[in-house]
């Protein structure tokens, strides 16, 4: 028996059980950077925090790389991946730029512009 | 027993209230939001409520996913502006109103809806930023006693929209039941149509978006009909959120006056819309 999981959706990730479980360390250290003491120790010793939080070998090179697809991949939760970016002074702007190969302007542009009615 | 006035969806994109905080409501970009807004605020400022209750999601602030209620509410008689990573929102902590929470428990419980219950939380921009919508400058405080009712609509699989529903609508038959305030106001937050993750991030759909607008007021059970999948295909991974506007519509009666409506994209990577209505009209015998 598998456990259930979301259908597929083309471009769209779904954060379901399966997702969860992947990615909960990872998500865990996210949601740890809301606190300047947090951050501070982060980004002292990025990777020593990555293995604090028991992230695997490819989510800490993920998150050392600020490889924000592959953390996507690796069971990160937008709203959580979120927390680094904001950290870095990046916004969801340059976030779905990075998820649509565009730039920051052109994603904030295609955004004024309509969105992105065609996808 | 309690009367529902009025009903108010709005999304809750947090720029929107970076916006307002930062003063930059008349700038090119966010004139044309707010301006939307305009016609909602001045009605609302007339028509306070003894208390409200307002429905949404946490953004990785005040839970984790460490536990996932399907559904919960609050209890406590304060919640505190939640820090997201770089301060508090300069706006006023929200009071609670446990008697009316502990009645709302009590009677959604015995109806099947068993809620997780908050005795402390703290809220994020899912919350305070459709506050604000209501209440541009509440000075020192909101106008009412406001109960957050929690939804999960981050991970998969969230509640069905039929389910949101039949909460709202058991929401007011308990509201009905209460005593204890004369007037309340409910708002369900969230959407419209947005993606903020893979290749289809930026992904706006108008046409649904219009329909769910003019659906929500006139035809409510065809949008609690349509399935998690196609919400996640139709407004995106994230416009799975309108399934929160149910929960309000539901609270109100079968027929509404549609006080106001405004639809902007984007606010950010999101189609904002709004939609206000007066619960207080005749109804179909």
């Amino acid at each position: 028996m598998t456990s259930p999981s979301a259908p597929e959706f083309p471009g769209t990730y779904v954060f379901d059980g399966p997702t969860s479980r992947r990615g909960h360390r990872m998500n865990r250290l996210f949601m740890s950077l809301r606190t300047e003491v947090a951050r501070q120790d982060f980004l002292a010793d990025e990777a020593g925090y990555c293995d604090r939080f028991g992230l695997s070998a490819a989510q800490a090179r993920a998150v050392l790389d600020r490889d924000w697809q592959a953390m996507l991949e690796l069971g990160g939760s937008i709203f959580y991946i979120y927390k680094l970016a904001m950290m870095d002074g990046l916004s969801m702007q340059y976030l779905g730029g990075v998820f649509t190969g565009m730039s920051e302007a052109e994603f904030k542009a295609a955004m004024l512009a309509g969105g992105r009615t065609d996808v | 027993m309690s009367e529902v006035i009025w009903g108010l969806a709005t999304s809750h994109v947090p720029s929107i209230g970076a916006a307002m905080d930062r003063g930059m409501t008349t700038d090119p970009v966010w004139a044309p939001l707010f301006e939307g807004y305009r016609p909602a605020r001045e009605w609302l400022a007339h028509h306070p409520p003894d208390a409200a209750i307002l429905v949404y999601n946490d953004h990785a602030n005040g839970v984790d996913l460490d536990v996932v209620p399907t559904f919960a509410i609050g209890t406590a008689e304060r919640y505190r502006v939640a820090d997201e990573g770089f301060g508090r929102r300069p706006v006023p902590d929200v009071l609670g109103a446990p008697d009316l929470s502990y009645h709302l428990v009590q009677s959604l419980v015995d109806e099947g809806f068993d809620l997780t219950i908050f005795q402390e939380l703290d809220v994020d921009h899912g919350f305070t930023v459709p506050l604000s919508v209501w209440t541009p400058d509440p000075g020192d405080s909101w106008p009412c006693p406001v109960i957050p009712i929690m939804v999960n609509v981050i991970r998969y699989p969230q509640p069905t929209a039929a389910r949101c529903f039949a909460l709202g609508q058991a929401l007011g038959r308990a509201l009905a039941r209460y005593d204890g305030v004369r007037t309340v106001g409910i708002l369900g937050t969230g959407g419209m149509s947005h993606q903020l993750a893979g290749a289809r991030a930026g992904f706006i759909n108008t046409g649904f978006d219009r329909m769910f607008l003019d659906a929500i007021e006139k035809d409510p059970g065809k949008l609690a009909a349509l399935s998690r999948d196609e919400y996640i295909r139709l407004a995106g991974s994230e416009g799975i959120e309108l399934i929160m506007w149910l929960v309000m519509r539901g609270a109100l009666n079968e027929r509404v006056r549609v006080v106001h409506t405004a639809y902007h994209v984007p606010a950010s990577n999101t189609a904002a819309g709004l939609a206000l209505f007066d619960n207080r009209v005749a109804q179909p015998a």
